[in-house]
Order: structure tokens, then C-alpha cells, then sequence
């Protein structure tokens, strides 16, 4: 029994003599929520990118639920079960948010590749309910019909969202889910990753939002210029003087 | 927003109906063809062979963006296996069309293979230098296969294996394609083609509607975002490219039933131009509009290029004398040999001033009329835009 | 070794056409970011400006021939011979240096027209719209130029002194009976003058830095406050000049008809792809060796070994690159990779 979900050691990442990750160890246990914050530049979303194969790591390995995720394509790490929630929202302008979702959903039900012309979107019904079902979750059960180049950006990032819930991943990435967003959408978010988490996904968060990451974190590893300087708790990385120092007197930890 | 990129679940009864009156409206077209002139076998022929090729064209430029240019290249490779099958095996219709497709269906997987490792004008570009290697070839050293110049035709003694053993007699002219014994000529071949069109209609409409079709509008829209929903791409790329080339080598082989003649010209950059336009007039990425596009296109050309000096000049014979010289050689230019011209300036005038074709224009107008119908006075946007921008 | 000599020449005259219009393709597309199907055409037009000058220096009377007496004989004597006597003559047996002449502002006005009149409207649209658009375009030209010269090949002559043949052979001291066509050496030497002005240009002028700068981040350029479009119109037109000598200096080699755009623009593009889209250097470096590479493949020994080579080597070369070095051969990372 391997409570560890994902387990990235000793990576490195240069681009042309920067250090953009150097040494990175992260051990993430199942079930757990764990925020990965620091300062602008310090290389959160390296660190994202090397974990769904955007990027390959210089040296080390990331291992997600015991396969080793170097040299893998997006794709295929997301069937292995790991999801992303982007900066910017990706998602299908021009479809509707339903067909949106149900295209995920079809990924996570027909692998990455599957020739099917003979059915019936119309037939789906299954696919359509659950789809149905989960814009309700995240609170876009009115505009199921509607295209999504009339949403507002929180509305585009909880579309998102849905997109990667429907897959149930493993693992839920989620790069700034908040950036942008009014405090009232924000605390709906908070609000919906808490229910997540409450049915047992594993979930790391890249966030600036101190009050989502104290809202929601189980662990916290803080990273700057490309090497981890704390990890811990929330109380504990809250009293650090290390994390005070890297955000520049940030006085609100 | 530029391009109709909206995916339509429909529902089987409609379908059913759009596909019942589909059939109807094709059967019929010698009838309700006939006012305007177009009721001629040959001519519809040309209708349904051209929108077949269009509606392959439509299901790999329509569904996933990706530009061909050199899509007649797979239509010449079925013309030319289609001839063959006429020369060495049978007249029978039936196995031409299956190896037109299966060659061109070859081609394309190959064709497709090396030119989908890239996208955007790179993939646009790699089509079209491809298209030009085949026509090349089929000119210099393909001449073998393809007999140049000349152009590829039965002849007398062509051994025809399958038909001579089975003593099938074909007289003594240039035997004629059929269909088990059914001579296809004039009205037959066009019912024939019409019915091969119907088919192949009925398989784009099952493409359209399916979640391969949805998947396909999807990596259109958002292609990172769906390698981060788990989907690859390629293949689905590549199937979209096969199915739209074995579109090609349909018509192509269809058209050798109707003339069993095969030449390189067939393959030139021209010719896919040509597709291309016919898909965009009539709005690419619709379900019947690369149809009506074909339609038109096929229609103005028999027209336009039948047209000449003597015929201008009686036309414009109302004019006052001095002004019918002028008139009728300015005309000219764009009639007859100059219907190339026409074509270069309308495919101009559909890019810049209605990209989303015909089906486009038809929408834009219906939602003027509703809107005009509907506010007196209040400010409803004509453009009938889904999508407003953010 | 003669064979190897003659081939490698005519490659690189080939190739002087194929770097000069895919200079163009890449300074178009690296300013404006419009991939400009219309440039074979701009070729194309070039060449017809030499035949323009020709036919109009060719206008003729019927006159009296004098030669003939046993009864009334007529023969077409250009008017300038009428008028300048053996200036006239001169005049058109000098035609095609004096079209480059010519060509340089027709180029000019024709692509800063095709620029303001069509293009700039498309600089914000998809580029498959840019793509059919100069397509269509490109149609368009083609068609106006057989409306009005038909449609087959013109020849027009080069200047008598250098129509023959050079004696290569004598002047590096090998075999005296080697003999290469003046002109094609007169026009090798021209498509290198013209690449080596247009890179000067670019690496030398501040007009050439801006320009450049714009090509590597338009949008820091465009923070400075510099006007970028004005400054890439004439990017425009520039290319459209180079495009466009580079066709009249090219037609006593290769009689023009309607259709030599397009065949030199596949090419052309090919030739893009194998140097890196967005690479000047690129450019120029694939056109030259791709030029050399199909000229050798056209070699009678090497087609005896593989039939048809010469025919689809460049093709085969660019599928090659693309599956081992999809960037090019000098491309940069992040041009054109979506």
C-alpha cells in the first residue's frame, strides 16, 4: 500500500543557464492538498509543466502512482490520471460549455484515441447526464446550452474545472484557479475544491491567494528561485521567517 | 470569430428528415434543374462527383481547420486506378470504385502522415508541394502508369481478365463502364453517381453528428487543450485526412464512369484550388454547403465557359452600336477562356467579404429579417454574431 | 568534370531564383506575418515586365520591303528603328537590362498597391484567410497575364554581346570546349549582387535594424513608438522588387508564361521550409543548395540510377528535414511551430 501519489526527486531544469529548478524533492500523499506557493519567477509553473509532460525535467524523475511520467506526452499522462486546471483558461471557444464537458468526459470513457462515426453524439444520453450533472457541481448548471466565448473568466476557469472533475483524476493540478477572479467567485471556488476534497482527490495548487492557501492547504512547500527554502504545515510555514524574507516583507503571512 | 466551428447533436428524427429530403432533392434535380438550363446528364453528373469531392474536402478543412492543397492529387490517383481496373480486369463499376478509393485511401495515409507532423501553413504548404510531386511524376517518369500527355484511355486490346473469362461481350467499339450489365450512360450514370452521392452524404451527416465529429471540432478550437484532456491528436488527424481522400479518389473514380479518361491536369494545384473554393463559397464546415458550392461553381463554369464573342455580342445587342464593341470585350475577358479570371476574383471576394461562405450569408440574413421583424427600433446587432467577444 | 561544372552552374542559377523569391517569402512573412501565396506571381510579373518592354519596343509599321522587287512585299519595321535608325536597334536588342531598369519602380508600385489594397486588411485574420486570399490573388494575375499575352512561353533575348556562349573552360585553363551561356553568369552574379543588397540593407541602415528588430519581438519594437507598418509596407514592396528583378533577369533563360509564379512558388515554399521558416539566411542558403541538388539529380548517369529523381528530389529533401529537423535548416525555435 503506497500512500504516495506523487513522488518527483532530485529534478532539475535549466534554460540556458538558468536554474529554473534545481534539486526539487516533493513527496504529495493521497487524499491530500498540497499548495506550492513563492514569489513571482520562482519556478511554480516549471515545476507544473515537468509534471504533465510539458516540459522534461534536466535530471530526476517524477513518478506518479508508481510509472515514471519523464518523457510521456501530455496526453498520455493525463489518461494515466492526472488533470490540470491552466493560468489562462483552456477550454473549446465556440462549443458549448456542455459539449466542453462532455468531451472530457469522452476521453476519460474512450482513451486517447477512438474512431466512432456512426454514433450519435444524440445518443449519449449517459454522457450528457453526467456532464449535466457536473456543470450543476461547479455552478454552471444554467448555461449548459450557452457558448463559451460568452463567459466571464471565473465562469471560463470553473468550466475548466468541470472539464477536469468529469475525468476524476488521481491528480488535480491546478495553476492560480483564482487569479482574476472578484472575492465572492473566489470563495465559491474555495468552496468547490473543499467538496473535492472531501471525496479523496489528491490535488496540488500553485497560488498567490494566501487566503486560498490557507483555506485549503494540507502541506505547504515554498519555493524560490528554483529551490524549496520551507516546507511544512500551514502554522508552521506561516511563522517562518525564511518564506517572510523571500516574499519581501510580505507581511500578510 | 471566423469560421463556423459548432458542433450540432441534432436528433435522429431530424436527421432522418434532412436526409429523406436530401435524397429526394437529388433524384429529382433533373426535374427542378431543368428551368435553369442544368438538366442535362452530364452536367448533374459533374454536380454529384463535385460535391462528393467537396464534401471529403469539408470534412478534414471543415471539421479540423487543417488547409489542403493538394487534395486533386488524390483524386487523379483514383481516376488513374479506376482506368486501370477498366483496362486489365472488368467494366464493372463496381471494383473500379472500390480500388480507386483503396489507392487513393494508401496515398493519403502516407500523404498524410508526413505532412500532419506540422500544422498551420506549414501543413498548407507541404499539401500543396506534394500535389505537385505526384503531377510531376505522373508527366515524366510515371508515364508508364500514366501515359503523360496523352492521358490514360481503354483500348481495344486491353485484356479486361475478369470480363474475358467470364465471356462478358463488349462488341465491337470501346466497351462502356457498367453496373452488372447496366450500361452506365447519360441519365443511368447520373443516377448512379446520384446514389453514390446520397451514400457519401449520409456518411459526412454520421461524421458531423458522431463524438469522433465532435473530437475533431475540439482539436480545431483548442488542440493543447485537448492533449491536456488526454486526446491525441494525430490519429485523429489522420483518419480525417484518410476519409477526406478516399472522398477524393471517389469522385475521381467517378469520373472515369462517366468518361473513361484519366490525365495528369486533373492533379494540378488548379484543381485543388478549385475544392477549396467550392468548400469556403459555400461555408466550410457545414453540412451541405461545400454541396451548394460545388453546385454553383459547376454551374457558372458550364455557363461562363461555353460562352463566346458572337453570343456576348447578340446579348448585349440592346446597347446602343457603339457601346456593344466595349462592352462585350471587357465581358469577354471573364467568360469562355477567361472563366479562370471569374474564379480567381469571386474566390477573392467570398475570403474577404464573407469567409464563412454562403451558409454564413444565409444565417446573417435570416437573423436581419428576424431581427427587423422582431424590434422596431431596438438595437439587435445584424451580423448575427453567437458570439459576441468578451 | 565538366558535367559537375556545368550542373553545379546551372544549379546555382536555379537556386539564385528559389533564394531570391524565398527572400522575399521570409522578409513578408517575418514583417507581416502574412504568408503571401501571390509572390510566384510577383516573379512572374517581373518577367513579363521584360516582355512589356520588348513588345513596346517592337511596336511596328508595315512598311515596303525593298528587298523584294519582283512584286509589293510588306515586313514590320519597329518604329524605333524608323526614328533612331541603329539606336533603335540597340535599344531592343538591349531590352532586357533596360526592363530591370524599368521593373524596379513598376515592383515597387504593384507590391506597395498589393500591400495597401489587400494584404494590410488581412494582417489580423486567420492565416488560412491569408492563404486563399493571395491565392485567389495570385489566380487573378496569372489569368490577366494570359488574357493578355496567351498562353505560351514569350522568349525575349538577351543584349548580342553577352547571347553566347562564355568560354568557361579557357578562362580557368581546363577544357577549351567547355562553353557556358554569358547571361546565366551575368545573372548569377545579379542574384548575388541583390542578396548581398538586401542583407547590407537589412544589417546596415537603421531602417534595416528596425525592420529586423521588428522581425525577432514586433511588439517591443511597436512599445518604442517606431512605426512599425509604415516601415513594413515598404518591407513590402521591397520583397515585390526583389521578386520581380529577379523574374526579369530570369527571362532570356526561361521564356515566361502565366503559369511560372506558381511553379516557382512551390518551390519556392519548399525551399522555405528546408531553411527555417523566418531564417533569411535560411533562405538563401536552402535556395542555393536545393538549386545545386536538383540540378545534379538532372544528370543523366544519376537518373539512369534512379528515374525520375530530378523530379521530386527537392520534395523528397524537404519531407526528410521536416521528419528529422522540423524547424529547418537554420529556422529559429517558435516560428511557425503552431
Amino acid at each position: 500500500m503506497n500512500d504516495i501519489v506523487l513522488d518527483v526527486s532530485d529534478v532539475n531544469k535549466t534554460f540556458g543557464g538558468l536554474q529554473a529548478l534545481s534539486n526539487i524533492n516533493l513527496k504529495i500523499n493521497k487524499g491530500k492538498t498540497h499548495a506550492v506557493i513563492g514569489p513571482n519567477g520562482a519556478g511554480k509553473s516549471t515545476l507544473l509543466n515537468v509534471c504533465v509532460g510539458r516540459l522534461e525535467p534536466d535530471t530526476g524523475s517524477v513518478m506518479f502512482d508508481g510509472t515514471n511520467l519523464t518523457g510521456r506526452t501530455p496526453h498520455e499522462i493525463n489518461q494515466l490520471g492526472v488533470a490540470r486546471v491552466f493560468q489562462t483558461p483552456e477550454i473549446f471557444l465556440d462549443l458549448t460549455l456542455l459539449q466542453n464537458v462532455e468531451i472530457a468526459a469522452l476521453a476519460r470513457r474512450d482513451g486517447s484515441f477512438s474512431f466512432n462515426p456512426f454514433k450519435a453524439m444524440a445518443a449519449e444520453k449517459e454522457l450528457t447526464r453526467e456532464a449535466e450533472h457536473m456543470l450543476g457541481e461547479v455552478g454552471l448548471g444554467k448555461l449548459t446550452e450557452e457558448h463559451t466565448g460568452n463567459l466571464s473568466r471565473g465562469d471560463k476557469r470553473r468550466l475548466e474545472m468541470a472539464m477536469c472533475l468529469i475525468q476524476h483524476p488521481k491528480l488535480l493540478l491546478l495553476d492560480e484557479p483564482t487569479a482574476g477572479m472578484s472575492r465572492h467567485d473566489t470563495n465559491r471556488t474555495i468552496d468547490l475544491l473543499k467538496r473535492i476534497k472531501e471525496q479523496g482527490m489528491t490535488k496540488v495548487i500553485i497560488e498567490h491567494d494566501m487566503h486560498v492557501v490557507f483555506s485549503l492547504a494540507d502541506w505547504i512547500t515554498v519555493l524560490a528561485q528554483g529551490t524549496i527554502i520551507a516546507e511544512g504545515t500551514p502554522d508552521e510555514i506561516r511563522g517562518n521567517p525564511k518564506v517572510k524574507e523571500a516574499y519581501l516583507g510580505g507581511a500578510e503571512v | 470569430m471566423a469560421s463556423i466551428t459548432q458542433f450540432n447533436p441534432s436528433s435522429p428524427k431530424r436527421d432522418l428528415i434532412i436526409m429523406v429530403v436530401f435524397a429526394v432533392a437529388v433524384l429529382t434535380a433533373p426535374i427542378w434543374l431543368a428551368p435553369v438550363g442544368a438538366s442535362y446528364p452530364d452536367l448533374l453528373q459533374r454536380f454529384a462527383i463535385f460535391g462528393i469531392f467537396a464534401l471529403g474536402f469539408n470534412i478534414l478543412f471543415g471539421l479540423t481547420g487543417y488547409l489542403s492543397f493538394g487534395h486533386a492529387a488524390f483524386l487523379g490517383v483514383g481516376s488513374y486506378a479506376a482506368v486501370w481496373i477498366f483496362k486489365l480486369l472488368t467494366m464493372n463499376v463496381v471494383l473500379a470504385i472500390i480500388f480507386g478509393v483503396l489507392v487513393a485511401a494508401i496515398f493519403a495515409v502516407v500523404v498524410g502522415f508526413i505532412c500532419l507532423r506540422r500544422s498551420g501553413i506549414y501543413f498548407a504548404i507541404l499539401t500543396l508541394a506534394f500535389a505537385q510531386m505526384f503531377y510531376n511524376l505522373a508527366y515524366s517518369v510515371l508515364t508508364p502508369i500514366t501515359n503523360g500527355e496523352t492521358a490514360l484511355t481503354l483500348a481495344l486490346d486491353d485484356p479486361r481478365a475478369i470480363d474475358a473469362m467470364f465471356g462478358v461481350d463488349h462488341g465491337a467499339g470501346l466497351p462502356a463502364p457498367s453496373l452488372f450489365g447496366l450500361e452506365l450512360t447519360g441519365f443511368t450514370a447520373f443516377y448512379f453517381c446520384a446514389v453514390v452521392l446520397i451514400i457519401a452524404f449520409w456518411v459526412s451527416l454520421k461524421i458531423f453528428r458522431s463524438p469522433f465529429g465532435l473530437k475533431l471540432l475540439a482539436i480545431k478550437s483548442n488542440q493543447n487543450r485537448m492533449l491536456y484532456t488526454g486526446f491525441n491528436p494525430k490519429p485523429y488527424l489522420l483518419v480525417a485526412f484518410v476519409i477526406s481522400g478516399m472522398y477524393a479518389g471517389l469522385a475521381g473514380s467517378l469520373m472515369v464512369i462517366t468518361d473513361p479518361l484519366a490525365g495528369a491536369e486533373r492533379m494540378q494545384w488548379t484543381a485543388s484550388g478549385e475544392v477549396v473554393l467550392m468548400t469556403i463559397l459555400g461555408g466550410a464546415g457545414t453540412l451541405i454547403g461545400p454541396l451548394l458550392g460545388a453546385g454553383i461553381i459547376k454551374y457558372f463554369e458550364n455557363i461562363f465557359s461555353a460562352l463566346h464573342h458572337a453570343q456576348l455580342a447578340e446579348s448585349f445587342g440592346f446597347l446602343p452600336n457603339a457601346l456593344v464593341e466595349p462592352v462585350v470585350s471587357v465581358v469577354s475577358l471573364f467568360v469562355g477562356e477567361g472563366w479562370h479570371l471569374t474564379l480567381g476574383i469571386l474566390f477573392m471576394l467570398v475570403v474577404i467579404f464573407l469567409p464563412g461562405g454562403l451558409m454564413e450569408g444565409i444565417r446573417r440574413l435570416s437573423a436581419y429579417v428576424r431581427a427587423k421583424r422582431a424590434g422596431d427600433g431596438e438595437e439587435t446587432v445584424a451580423g448575427g454574431a453567437t458570439q459576441p467577444s468578451e | 568534370m565538366d558535367t559537375i561544372l556545368l550542373q553545379l552552374l546551372n544549379g546555382l542559377d536555379k537556386g539564385g531564383a528559389y533564394a531570391l523569391i524565398a527572400l522575399g517569402l521570409t522578409l513578408v512573412f517575418g514583417t507581416l506575418g502574412v504568408v503571401n501565396f501571390a509572390h510566384g506571381a510577383l516573379f512572374m510579373l517581373g518577367a513579363f515586365v521584360a516582355v512589356s518592354v520588348n513588345a513596346l519596343f517592337t511596336i511596328s509599321k508595315r512598311v515596303k520591303d525593298e528587298s523584294v522587287t519582283f512584286f509589293d512585299a510588306y515586313k514590320e519595321q519597329p518604329y524605333l528603328e524608323i526614328w533612331f535608325g541603329d539606336t533603335g536597334t540597340a535599344l531592343i536588342q538591349w531590352s532586357v537590362p533596360i526592363a530591370i531598369l524599368v521593373a524596379i519602380p513598376v515592383m515597387l508600385v504593384i507590391g506597395l498597391a498589393m500591400e495597401r489594397g489587400l494584404i494590410r486588411f488581412f494582417y489580423k485574420r486567420p492565416h488560412a484567410e491569408q492563404i486563399l486570399v493571395t491565392f485567389g490573388l495570385a489566380i487573378v494575375i496569372g489569368e490577366i497575364i494570359k488574357a493578355t499575352y496567351g498562353a505560351n512561353p514569350i522568349p525575349v533575348h538577351a543584349p548580342p554581346p553577352v547571347a553566347g556562349a562564355a568560354p568557361i573552360g579557357a578562362l580557368f585553363g581546363g577544357n577549351e570546349a567547355l562553353v557556358y551561356p554569358w547571361w546565366r553568369l551575368i545573372y548569377l552574379a545579379g542574384s548575388l549582387g541583390i542578396i548581398a543588397a538586401v542583407f547590407s540593407f537589412l544589417q546596415f541602415t537603421t531602417y534595416g535594424m528596425v525592420v529586423r528588430a521588428g522581425m525577432a519581438d514586433r511588439e517591443t519594437v511597436g512599445l518604442l513608438g517606431i512605426n512599425i507598418e509604415k516601415r513594413f509596407t515598404i518591407v513590402f514592396g521591397i520583397a515585390a522588387v526583389v521578386a520581380g528583378v529577379a523574374g526579369t533577369m530570369y527571362t532570356p533563360i526561361l521564356p515566361p508564361d502565366y503559369n511560372l509564379g506558381m511553379n516557382f512558388l512551390v518551390l519556392s515554399f519548399v525551399v522555405v521550409v528546408v531553411g527555417g521558416m523566418g531564417s533569411l539566411p535560411g533562405a538563401v542558403l536552402a535556395g542555393f543548395l536545393l538549386g545545386v541538388v536538383q540540378s545534379f539529380a538532372s544528370i543523366g548517369a544519376v537518373k539512369e540510377i534512379v528515374p525520375g529523381i530530378d523530379q521530386i528530389i527537392i520534395y523528397l529533401i524537404a519531407v526528410g528535414i521536416l521528419l528529422a529537423r522540423p524547424r529547418g535548416l537554420l529556422g529559429r525555435k517558435g516560428v511557425m511551430e503552431t
